[in-house]
């Protein structure tokens, strides 16, 4: 398949390299997710078909683009599922991992390709000796120990038949008849290309028969009307030669007759049926007898058919043929369409807040069309950013194969639930929530979860549950990680603060309780384990949540689980946020960080040093004006003419000093970054109805700010 | 209209180079045409809390957020006014999209090199770095400048520093 060498080219690669990662990425997911689901059992015949086709298609790409290192992993990997898949070598469940193994080698490789990242050679040579090993010993134990690697396998010179169950050398005569699809050109099929690959093999004559239409005037000329007859001598087996055709002809539209000497010499390989006409055919069904089971000379017809409606993405060549239901687009594309919709979405406010001045009868056509561009308005806003969600199944995706393997290494039975994996939120969230979940994930197994001794001892069945949950409540995204282990121990905790000197006390709610395992440097666990128990960790995980404006709540009963329960917004790029007015300026405060606004009283009002601080419900609340930290003019100077503004930072909490409120919007959320650089005490910055830049304040970096200035002064 | 950054004259051996001429204060300056996006009027700009003087604030322009430099403040050259005729000239500078505040727009004019003479030592406080050359077009002389050079200084603060 390398005979294209993409640098002879002379065209930019880099685009196509970056769908082959994609492609490769997905093929690899894909196998992953059918070896895990396994679970130690033997794959039928349709999931070891679809795990040959990905690693095939791995390699055809690998070797389309010339990535040599990972042709030489898939190859082998290839040669052992084709072994399988006729039943010369017998699965066994170690094979499971050997093949998860082999998969994360070959991801390395792709990343090693795609990013630079370093490529461990020792492992990629450790499993290609490994998957050698299996296949030499013809699915005796896998070797744990690493082989030798033979020459050939190390320095690239794959031997082209070493599928073949005994390296034959001796020339065969191959008869091969191929009468192709129709439709096969409009697939993108290259003949000349596979002609070419089967010269590779040896003395190729080729005879093409045109079955002239009978009608011109019905003629399609894209249609493909030959059928081919060719003479192929080669060592290679049948197989080889039918490994050429696997993208391009199903079983029944291409033959392969062995007729060295007449019969064969291995009897293996050839195929015996009766002998099928060469002359012109015109019913394409009669080339081909329908391959019955219980033939016993043709047990490899048929071994690489696949159902003609099947649409798998390894099957290329015969895409075009399928309706496609997504097609690829950047997200930088994305992103400049939801831009310019929120620009279009501002524009139509203007429009509106101008013809909100003009009278609604003289001008009622109008008011009706900007009522109707407001709809159609939203409704594309819409839509343009439900492109940016994807279902969260693809980071729920990740977890059977860690709590497999986690499970293993701790002698714990673990099921994995997961609920509601069709739950759609932003990409980039997508991105961020995954670390934070697998964390929490790790966390359940390792410390939620008992032995199998002591759940029996506690009276519950030996397996563990964890459940994934997401779904969508109100504007929010809400997972819930919840195990039924031991729960939390709250004197535990109270003990371990204690010793690590965070500030607890006995008095504790149950909930401030479990939040201290937020504490940086908290770990429960009695020993350091190489999973979790380091205490890093729950601290990132609630930074991390945070950094995207989400929540982390906790709820655990002693002897029956914990709940760990994160909520997110749908999409990073719009944030509910309360208007402010202070002097001539507007500013937007994030609606999460809000917990109420009230108009103080002068009773409530009091100085501590000369900061102004304000009693609500009994709790002294450091007020914090706006005017004066931003260095600002401002209407209100005195907080009991202003609005306090009461906000929650990780806990802490504090009024901020405004003028007035004015209105509650979504905004689209605009990096200061892009044009200017960070600015203190903002989150970033959004275009008001009005055409106006404001600033989303941080209230976290507000504080901040405020200690600061304090310390200076 | 010519764009492009060197021109040949009649023996099509030297070459030009097009500045767009602005004044500030009573000073005439010049700046690489090809860094100008656009001239627009000066409105509606955003105060940035706690930023120098000199930085108006942020504009919204056509859906970007782009900040807006004075560098009549900067370069203390006159009272600045902001009225209907104050003038914004939206520049491209290092990928990143910045907008300064001028007195008026000029012209753009051709300079071939013998037109340019080197900026003398200031010794000044401030640094003149940025200043490529004094340029005399019709007994007048135009100020030249680097105007990425002036912009990513760190004086400016208007880009986040890589120290």
């Amino acid at each position: 398949m390398n005979h294209q060498d993409p640098t002879m080219l002379g065209i930019n690669t880099a685009r196509f390299n970056l769908m082959f990662f994609e492609e490769c990425g997905e093929h690899l997911a894909e196998m992953e997710r059918i070896l895990v689901s396994l679970d130690n059992g033997e794959p039928n015949d349709e999931q070891l078909d679809a795990i040959f086709r990905a690693a095939h298609s791995i390699k055809g790409g690998a070797g389309m683009f010339g990535f040599q290192d990972m042709i030489l992993v898939t190859h082998i990997l290839e040669s052992l599922l084709d072994k399988m898949r006729n039943n010369e070598i017998t699965f066994s469940p170690s094979m499971i991992d050997l093949f998860l193994e082999a998969g994360d080698v070959i991801s390395m490789q792709l990343s090693g390709h795609r990013d630079g990242s370093e490529v461990r050679q020792e492992a990629v040579d450790l499993i290609c000796s490994k998957l050698q090993l299996v296949i030499e010993g013809g699915g005796a134990a896998v070797a744990s120990e690493s082989a030798c690697l033979p020459a050939e396998v190390l320095h690239g010179n794959i031997v082209t038949d070493c599928s073949a169950p005994s390296a034959d050398t001796t020339v065969h005569r191959y008869e091969l008849t191929f009468a192709p699809d129709p439709d096969i050109f409009k697939r993108g099929v290259r003949l000349e290309n596979l002609l070419a690959d089967l010269e590779e093999l040896g003395m190729l004559t080729v005879h093409a028969q045109v079955n002239v239409p009978s009608d011109f005037s019905t003629f399609d000329p894209e249609e493909c009307i030959t059928s081919w007859r060719l003479c192929l001598e080669t060592s290679a087996s049948v197989a080889d030669i039918r490994d050429i055709f696997i993208f391009v002809a199903d079983a029944d539209q291409l033959q392969v007759l062995d007729v060295t000497d007449g019969t064969s010499a291995t009897g293996q390989t050839a195929e015996y049926e009766e002998t099928a006409p060469f002359g012109f055919q015109t019913e394409e069904d009669s080339l081909a007898p329908a391959p019955s089971a219980d033939h016993p000379g043709i047990v490899t017809t048929g071994r690489r058919a696949y159902d003609k409606n099947e649409t798998t993405p390894a099957a290329y060549g015969r895409r075009a043929g399928d309706a496609e239901s997504s097609i690829r687009v950047g997200v930088t594309k994305v992103d400049q369409l939801i831009n310019q919709v929120g620009e279009l979405v501002i524009t139509q406010l203007m429009l509106a807040q101008t013809a909100a001045e003009l009278d609604p009868v003289l001008y009622e056509h109008l008011h009706r069309s900007l009522l109707q561009l407001e709809r159609n308005t939203r409704d594309l806003q819409q839509s343009v950013m439900s492109m940016r969600l994807v279902p969260i199944s693809i980071v729920f995706s990740r977890f059977p194969r860690l709590v497999r393997e986690l499970a293993a290494k701790l002698g714990k039975q673990v099921e994995l639930k997961t609920i509601g994996d069709t739950t759609e939120l932003d990409k980039g969230l997508i991105e961020k929530i995954t670390d934070p979940l697998t964390h929490l994930v790790r966390n359940c197994m390792d410390h939620g979860l008992e032995t199998p001794e002591a759940r029996i001892a506690a009276g519950k069945k030996s397996g563990g549950t964890i459940t994934l949950r997401a779904s969508q409540l109100g504007g929010r995204i809400v997972i819930d990680v919840i195990d039924d282990g031991a729960g939390l121990n709250r004197d535990k905790i109270l003990r371990k603060a204690a010793e690590r000197g965070i500030p607890a006390s006995d008095s504790m709610s149950d909930e401030d309780v479990w939040h201290l395992i937020f504490s940086p440097g908290f770990s429960t666990a009695d020993a350091v384990t190489d999973i979790s128990g380091r205490g890093v960790g729950m601290d990132v995980v609630l930074r991390n949540v945070q950094s995207i404006n989400g929540k982390v709540d906790i709820s655990s009963e002693p002897g029956k689980g914990t709940r760990i329960t994160i909520s997110l917004p749908l999409t990073l790029a719009i944030l509910d946020g309360l208007s402010v007015a202070v002097g001539k300026e507007k500013f937007i405060i994030p609606l999460n960080s809000i917990i109420e606004s009230l108009q103080p009283t002068v009773e409530n009002l009091k100085t501590v040093n000369g900061e102004n601080v304000v009693n609500i419900r009994g709790d002294y609340l450091p007020i914090i004006p706006l005017y004066e930290l931003f260095n600002m003019d401002s209407l209100v100077k005195e907080p009991e003419k202003g609005v306090l503004i009461l906000v929650d930072a990780d806990g802490e909490k504090a009024a901020v000093l405004v003028d007035a409120l004015l209105d509650e919007h979504q905004v689209v959320i605009k990096s200061m970054e892009t044009n200017y650089r960070k600015v203190d005490g903002t989150a970033g910055a959004t275009i008001l109805g009005d055409g106006r830049v404001a600033l989303i304040l941080d209230v976290n970096s507000l504080l901040q700010m405020r200690k600061q200035n304090i310390a200076y002064s | 209209m010519q764009t492009g950054r060197e021109i040949t004259d009649g023996s099509g051996t030297r070459t030009v180079s097009e500045y767009l001429t602005f004044t500030l204060g009573k000073e005439e300056y010049g700046i690489d045409i090809l860094k100008v996006q656009e001239i627009r009027g000066y409105d509606a700009v955003t105060h940035i809390a706690n930023a120098p003087e000199f930085i108006k604030g942020v504009v919204n322009l056509r859906g970007v957020i782009v900040p807006i430099v004075d560098m009549r403040i900067k370069f203390k050259l006159g009272e600045p006014t902001y009225n209907e005729f104050t003038v914004v000239i939206i520049m491209n500078v290092l990928e990143r999209i910045i907008g300064m505040v001028v007195d008026g727009v000029s012209d753009v004019v051709a300079l071939s090199p013998e037109q340019i003479r080197a900026a003398p030592e200031m010794g000044s406080s401030m640094d003149t770095d940025y200043i490529t050359g004094l340029g005399t077009l019709n007994d007048q002389m135009l100020i030249l400048v680097d105007i990425e050079r002036l912009m990513s200084s760190e004086e400016m603060q208007v880009m986040e520093q890589a120290a």
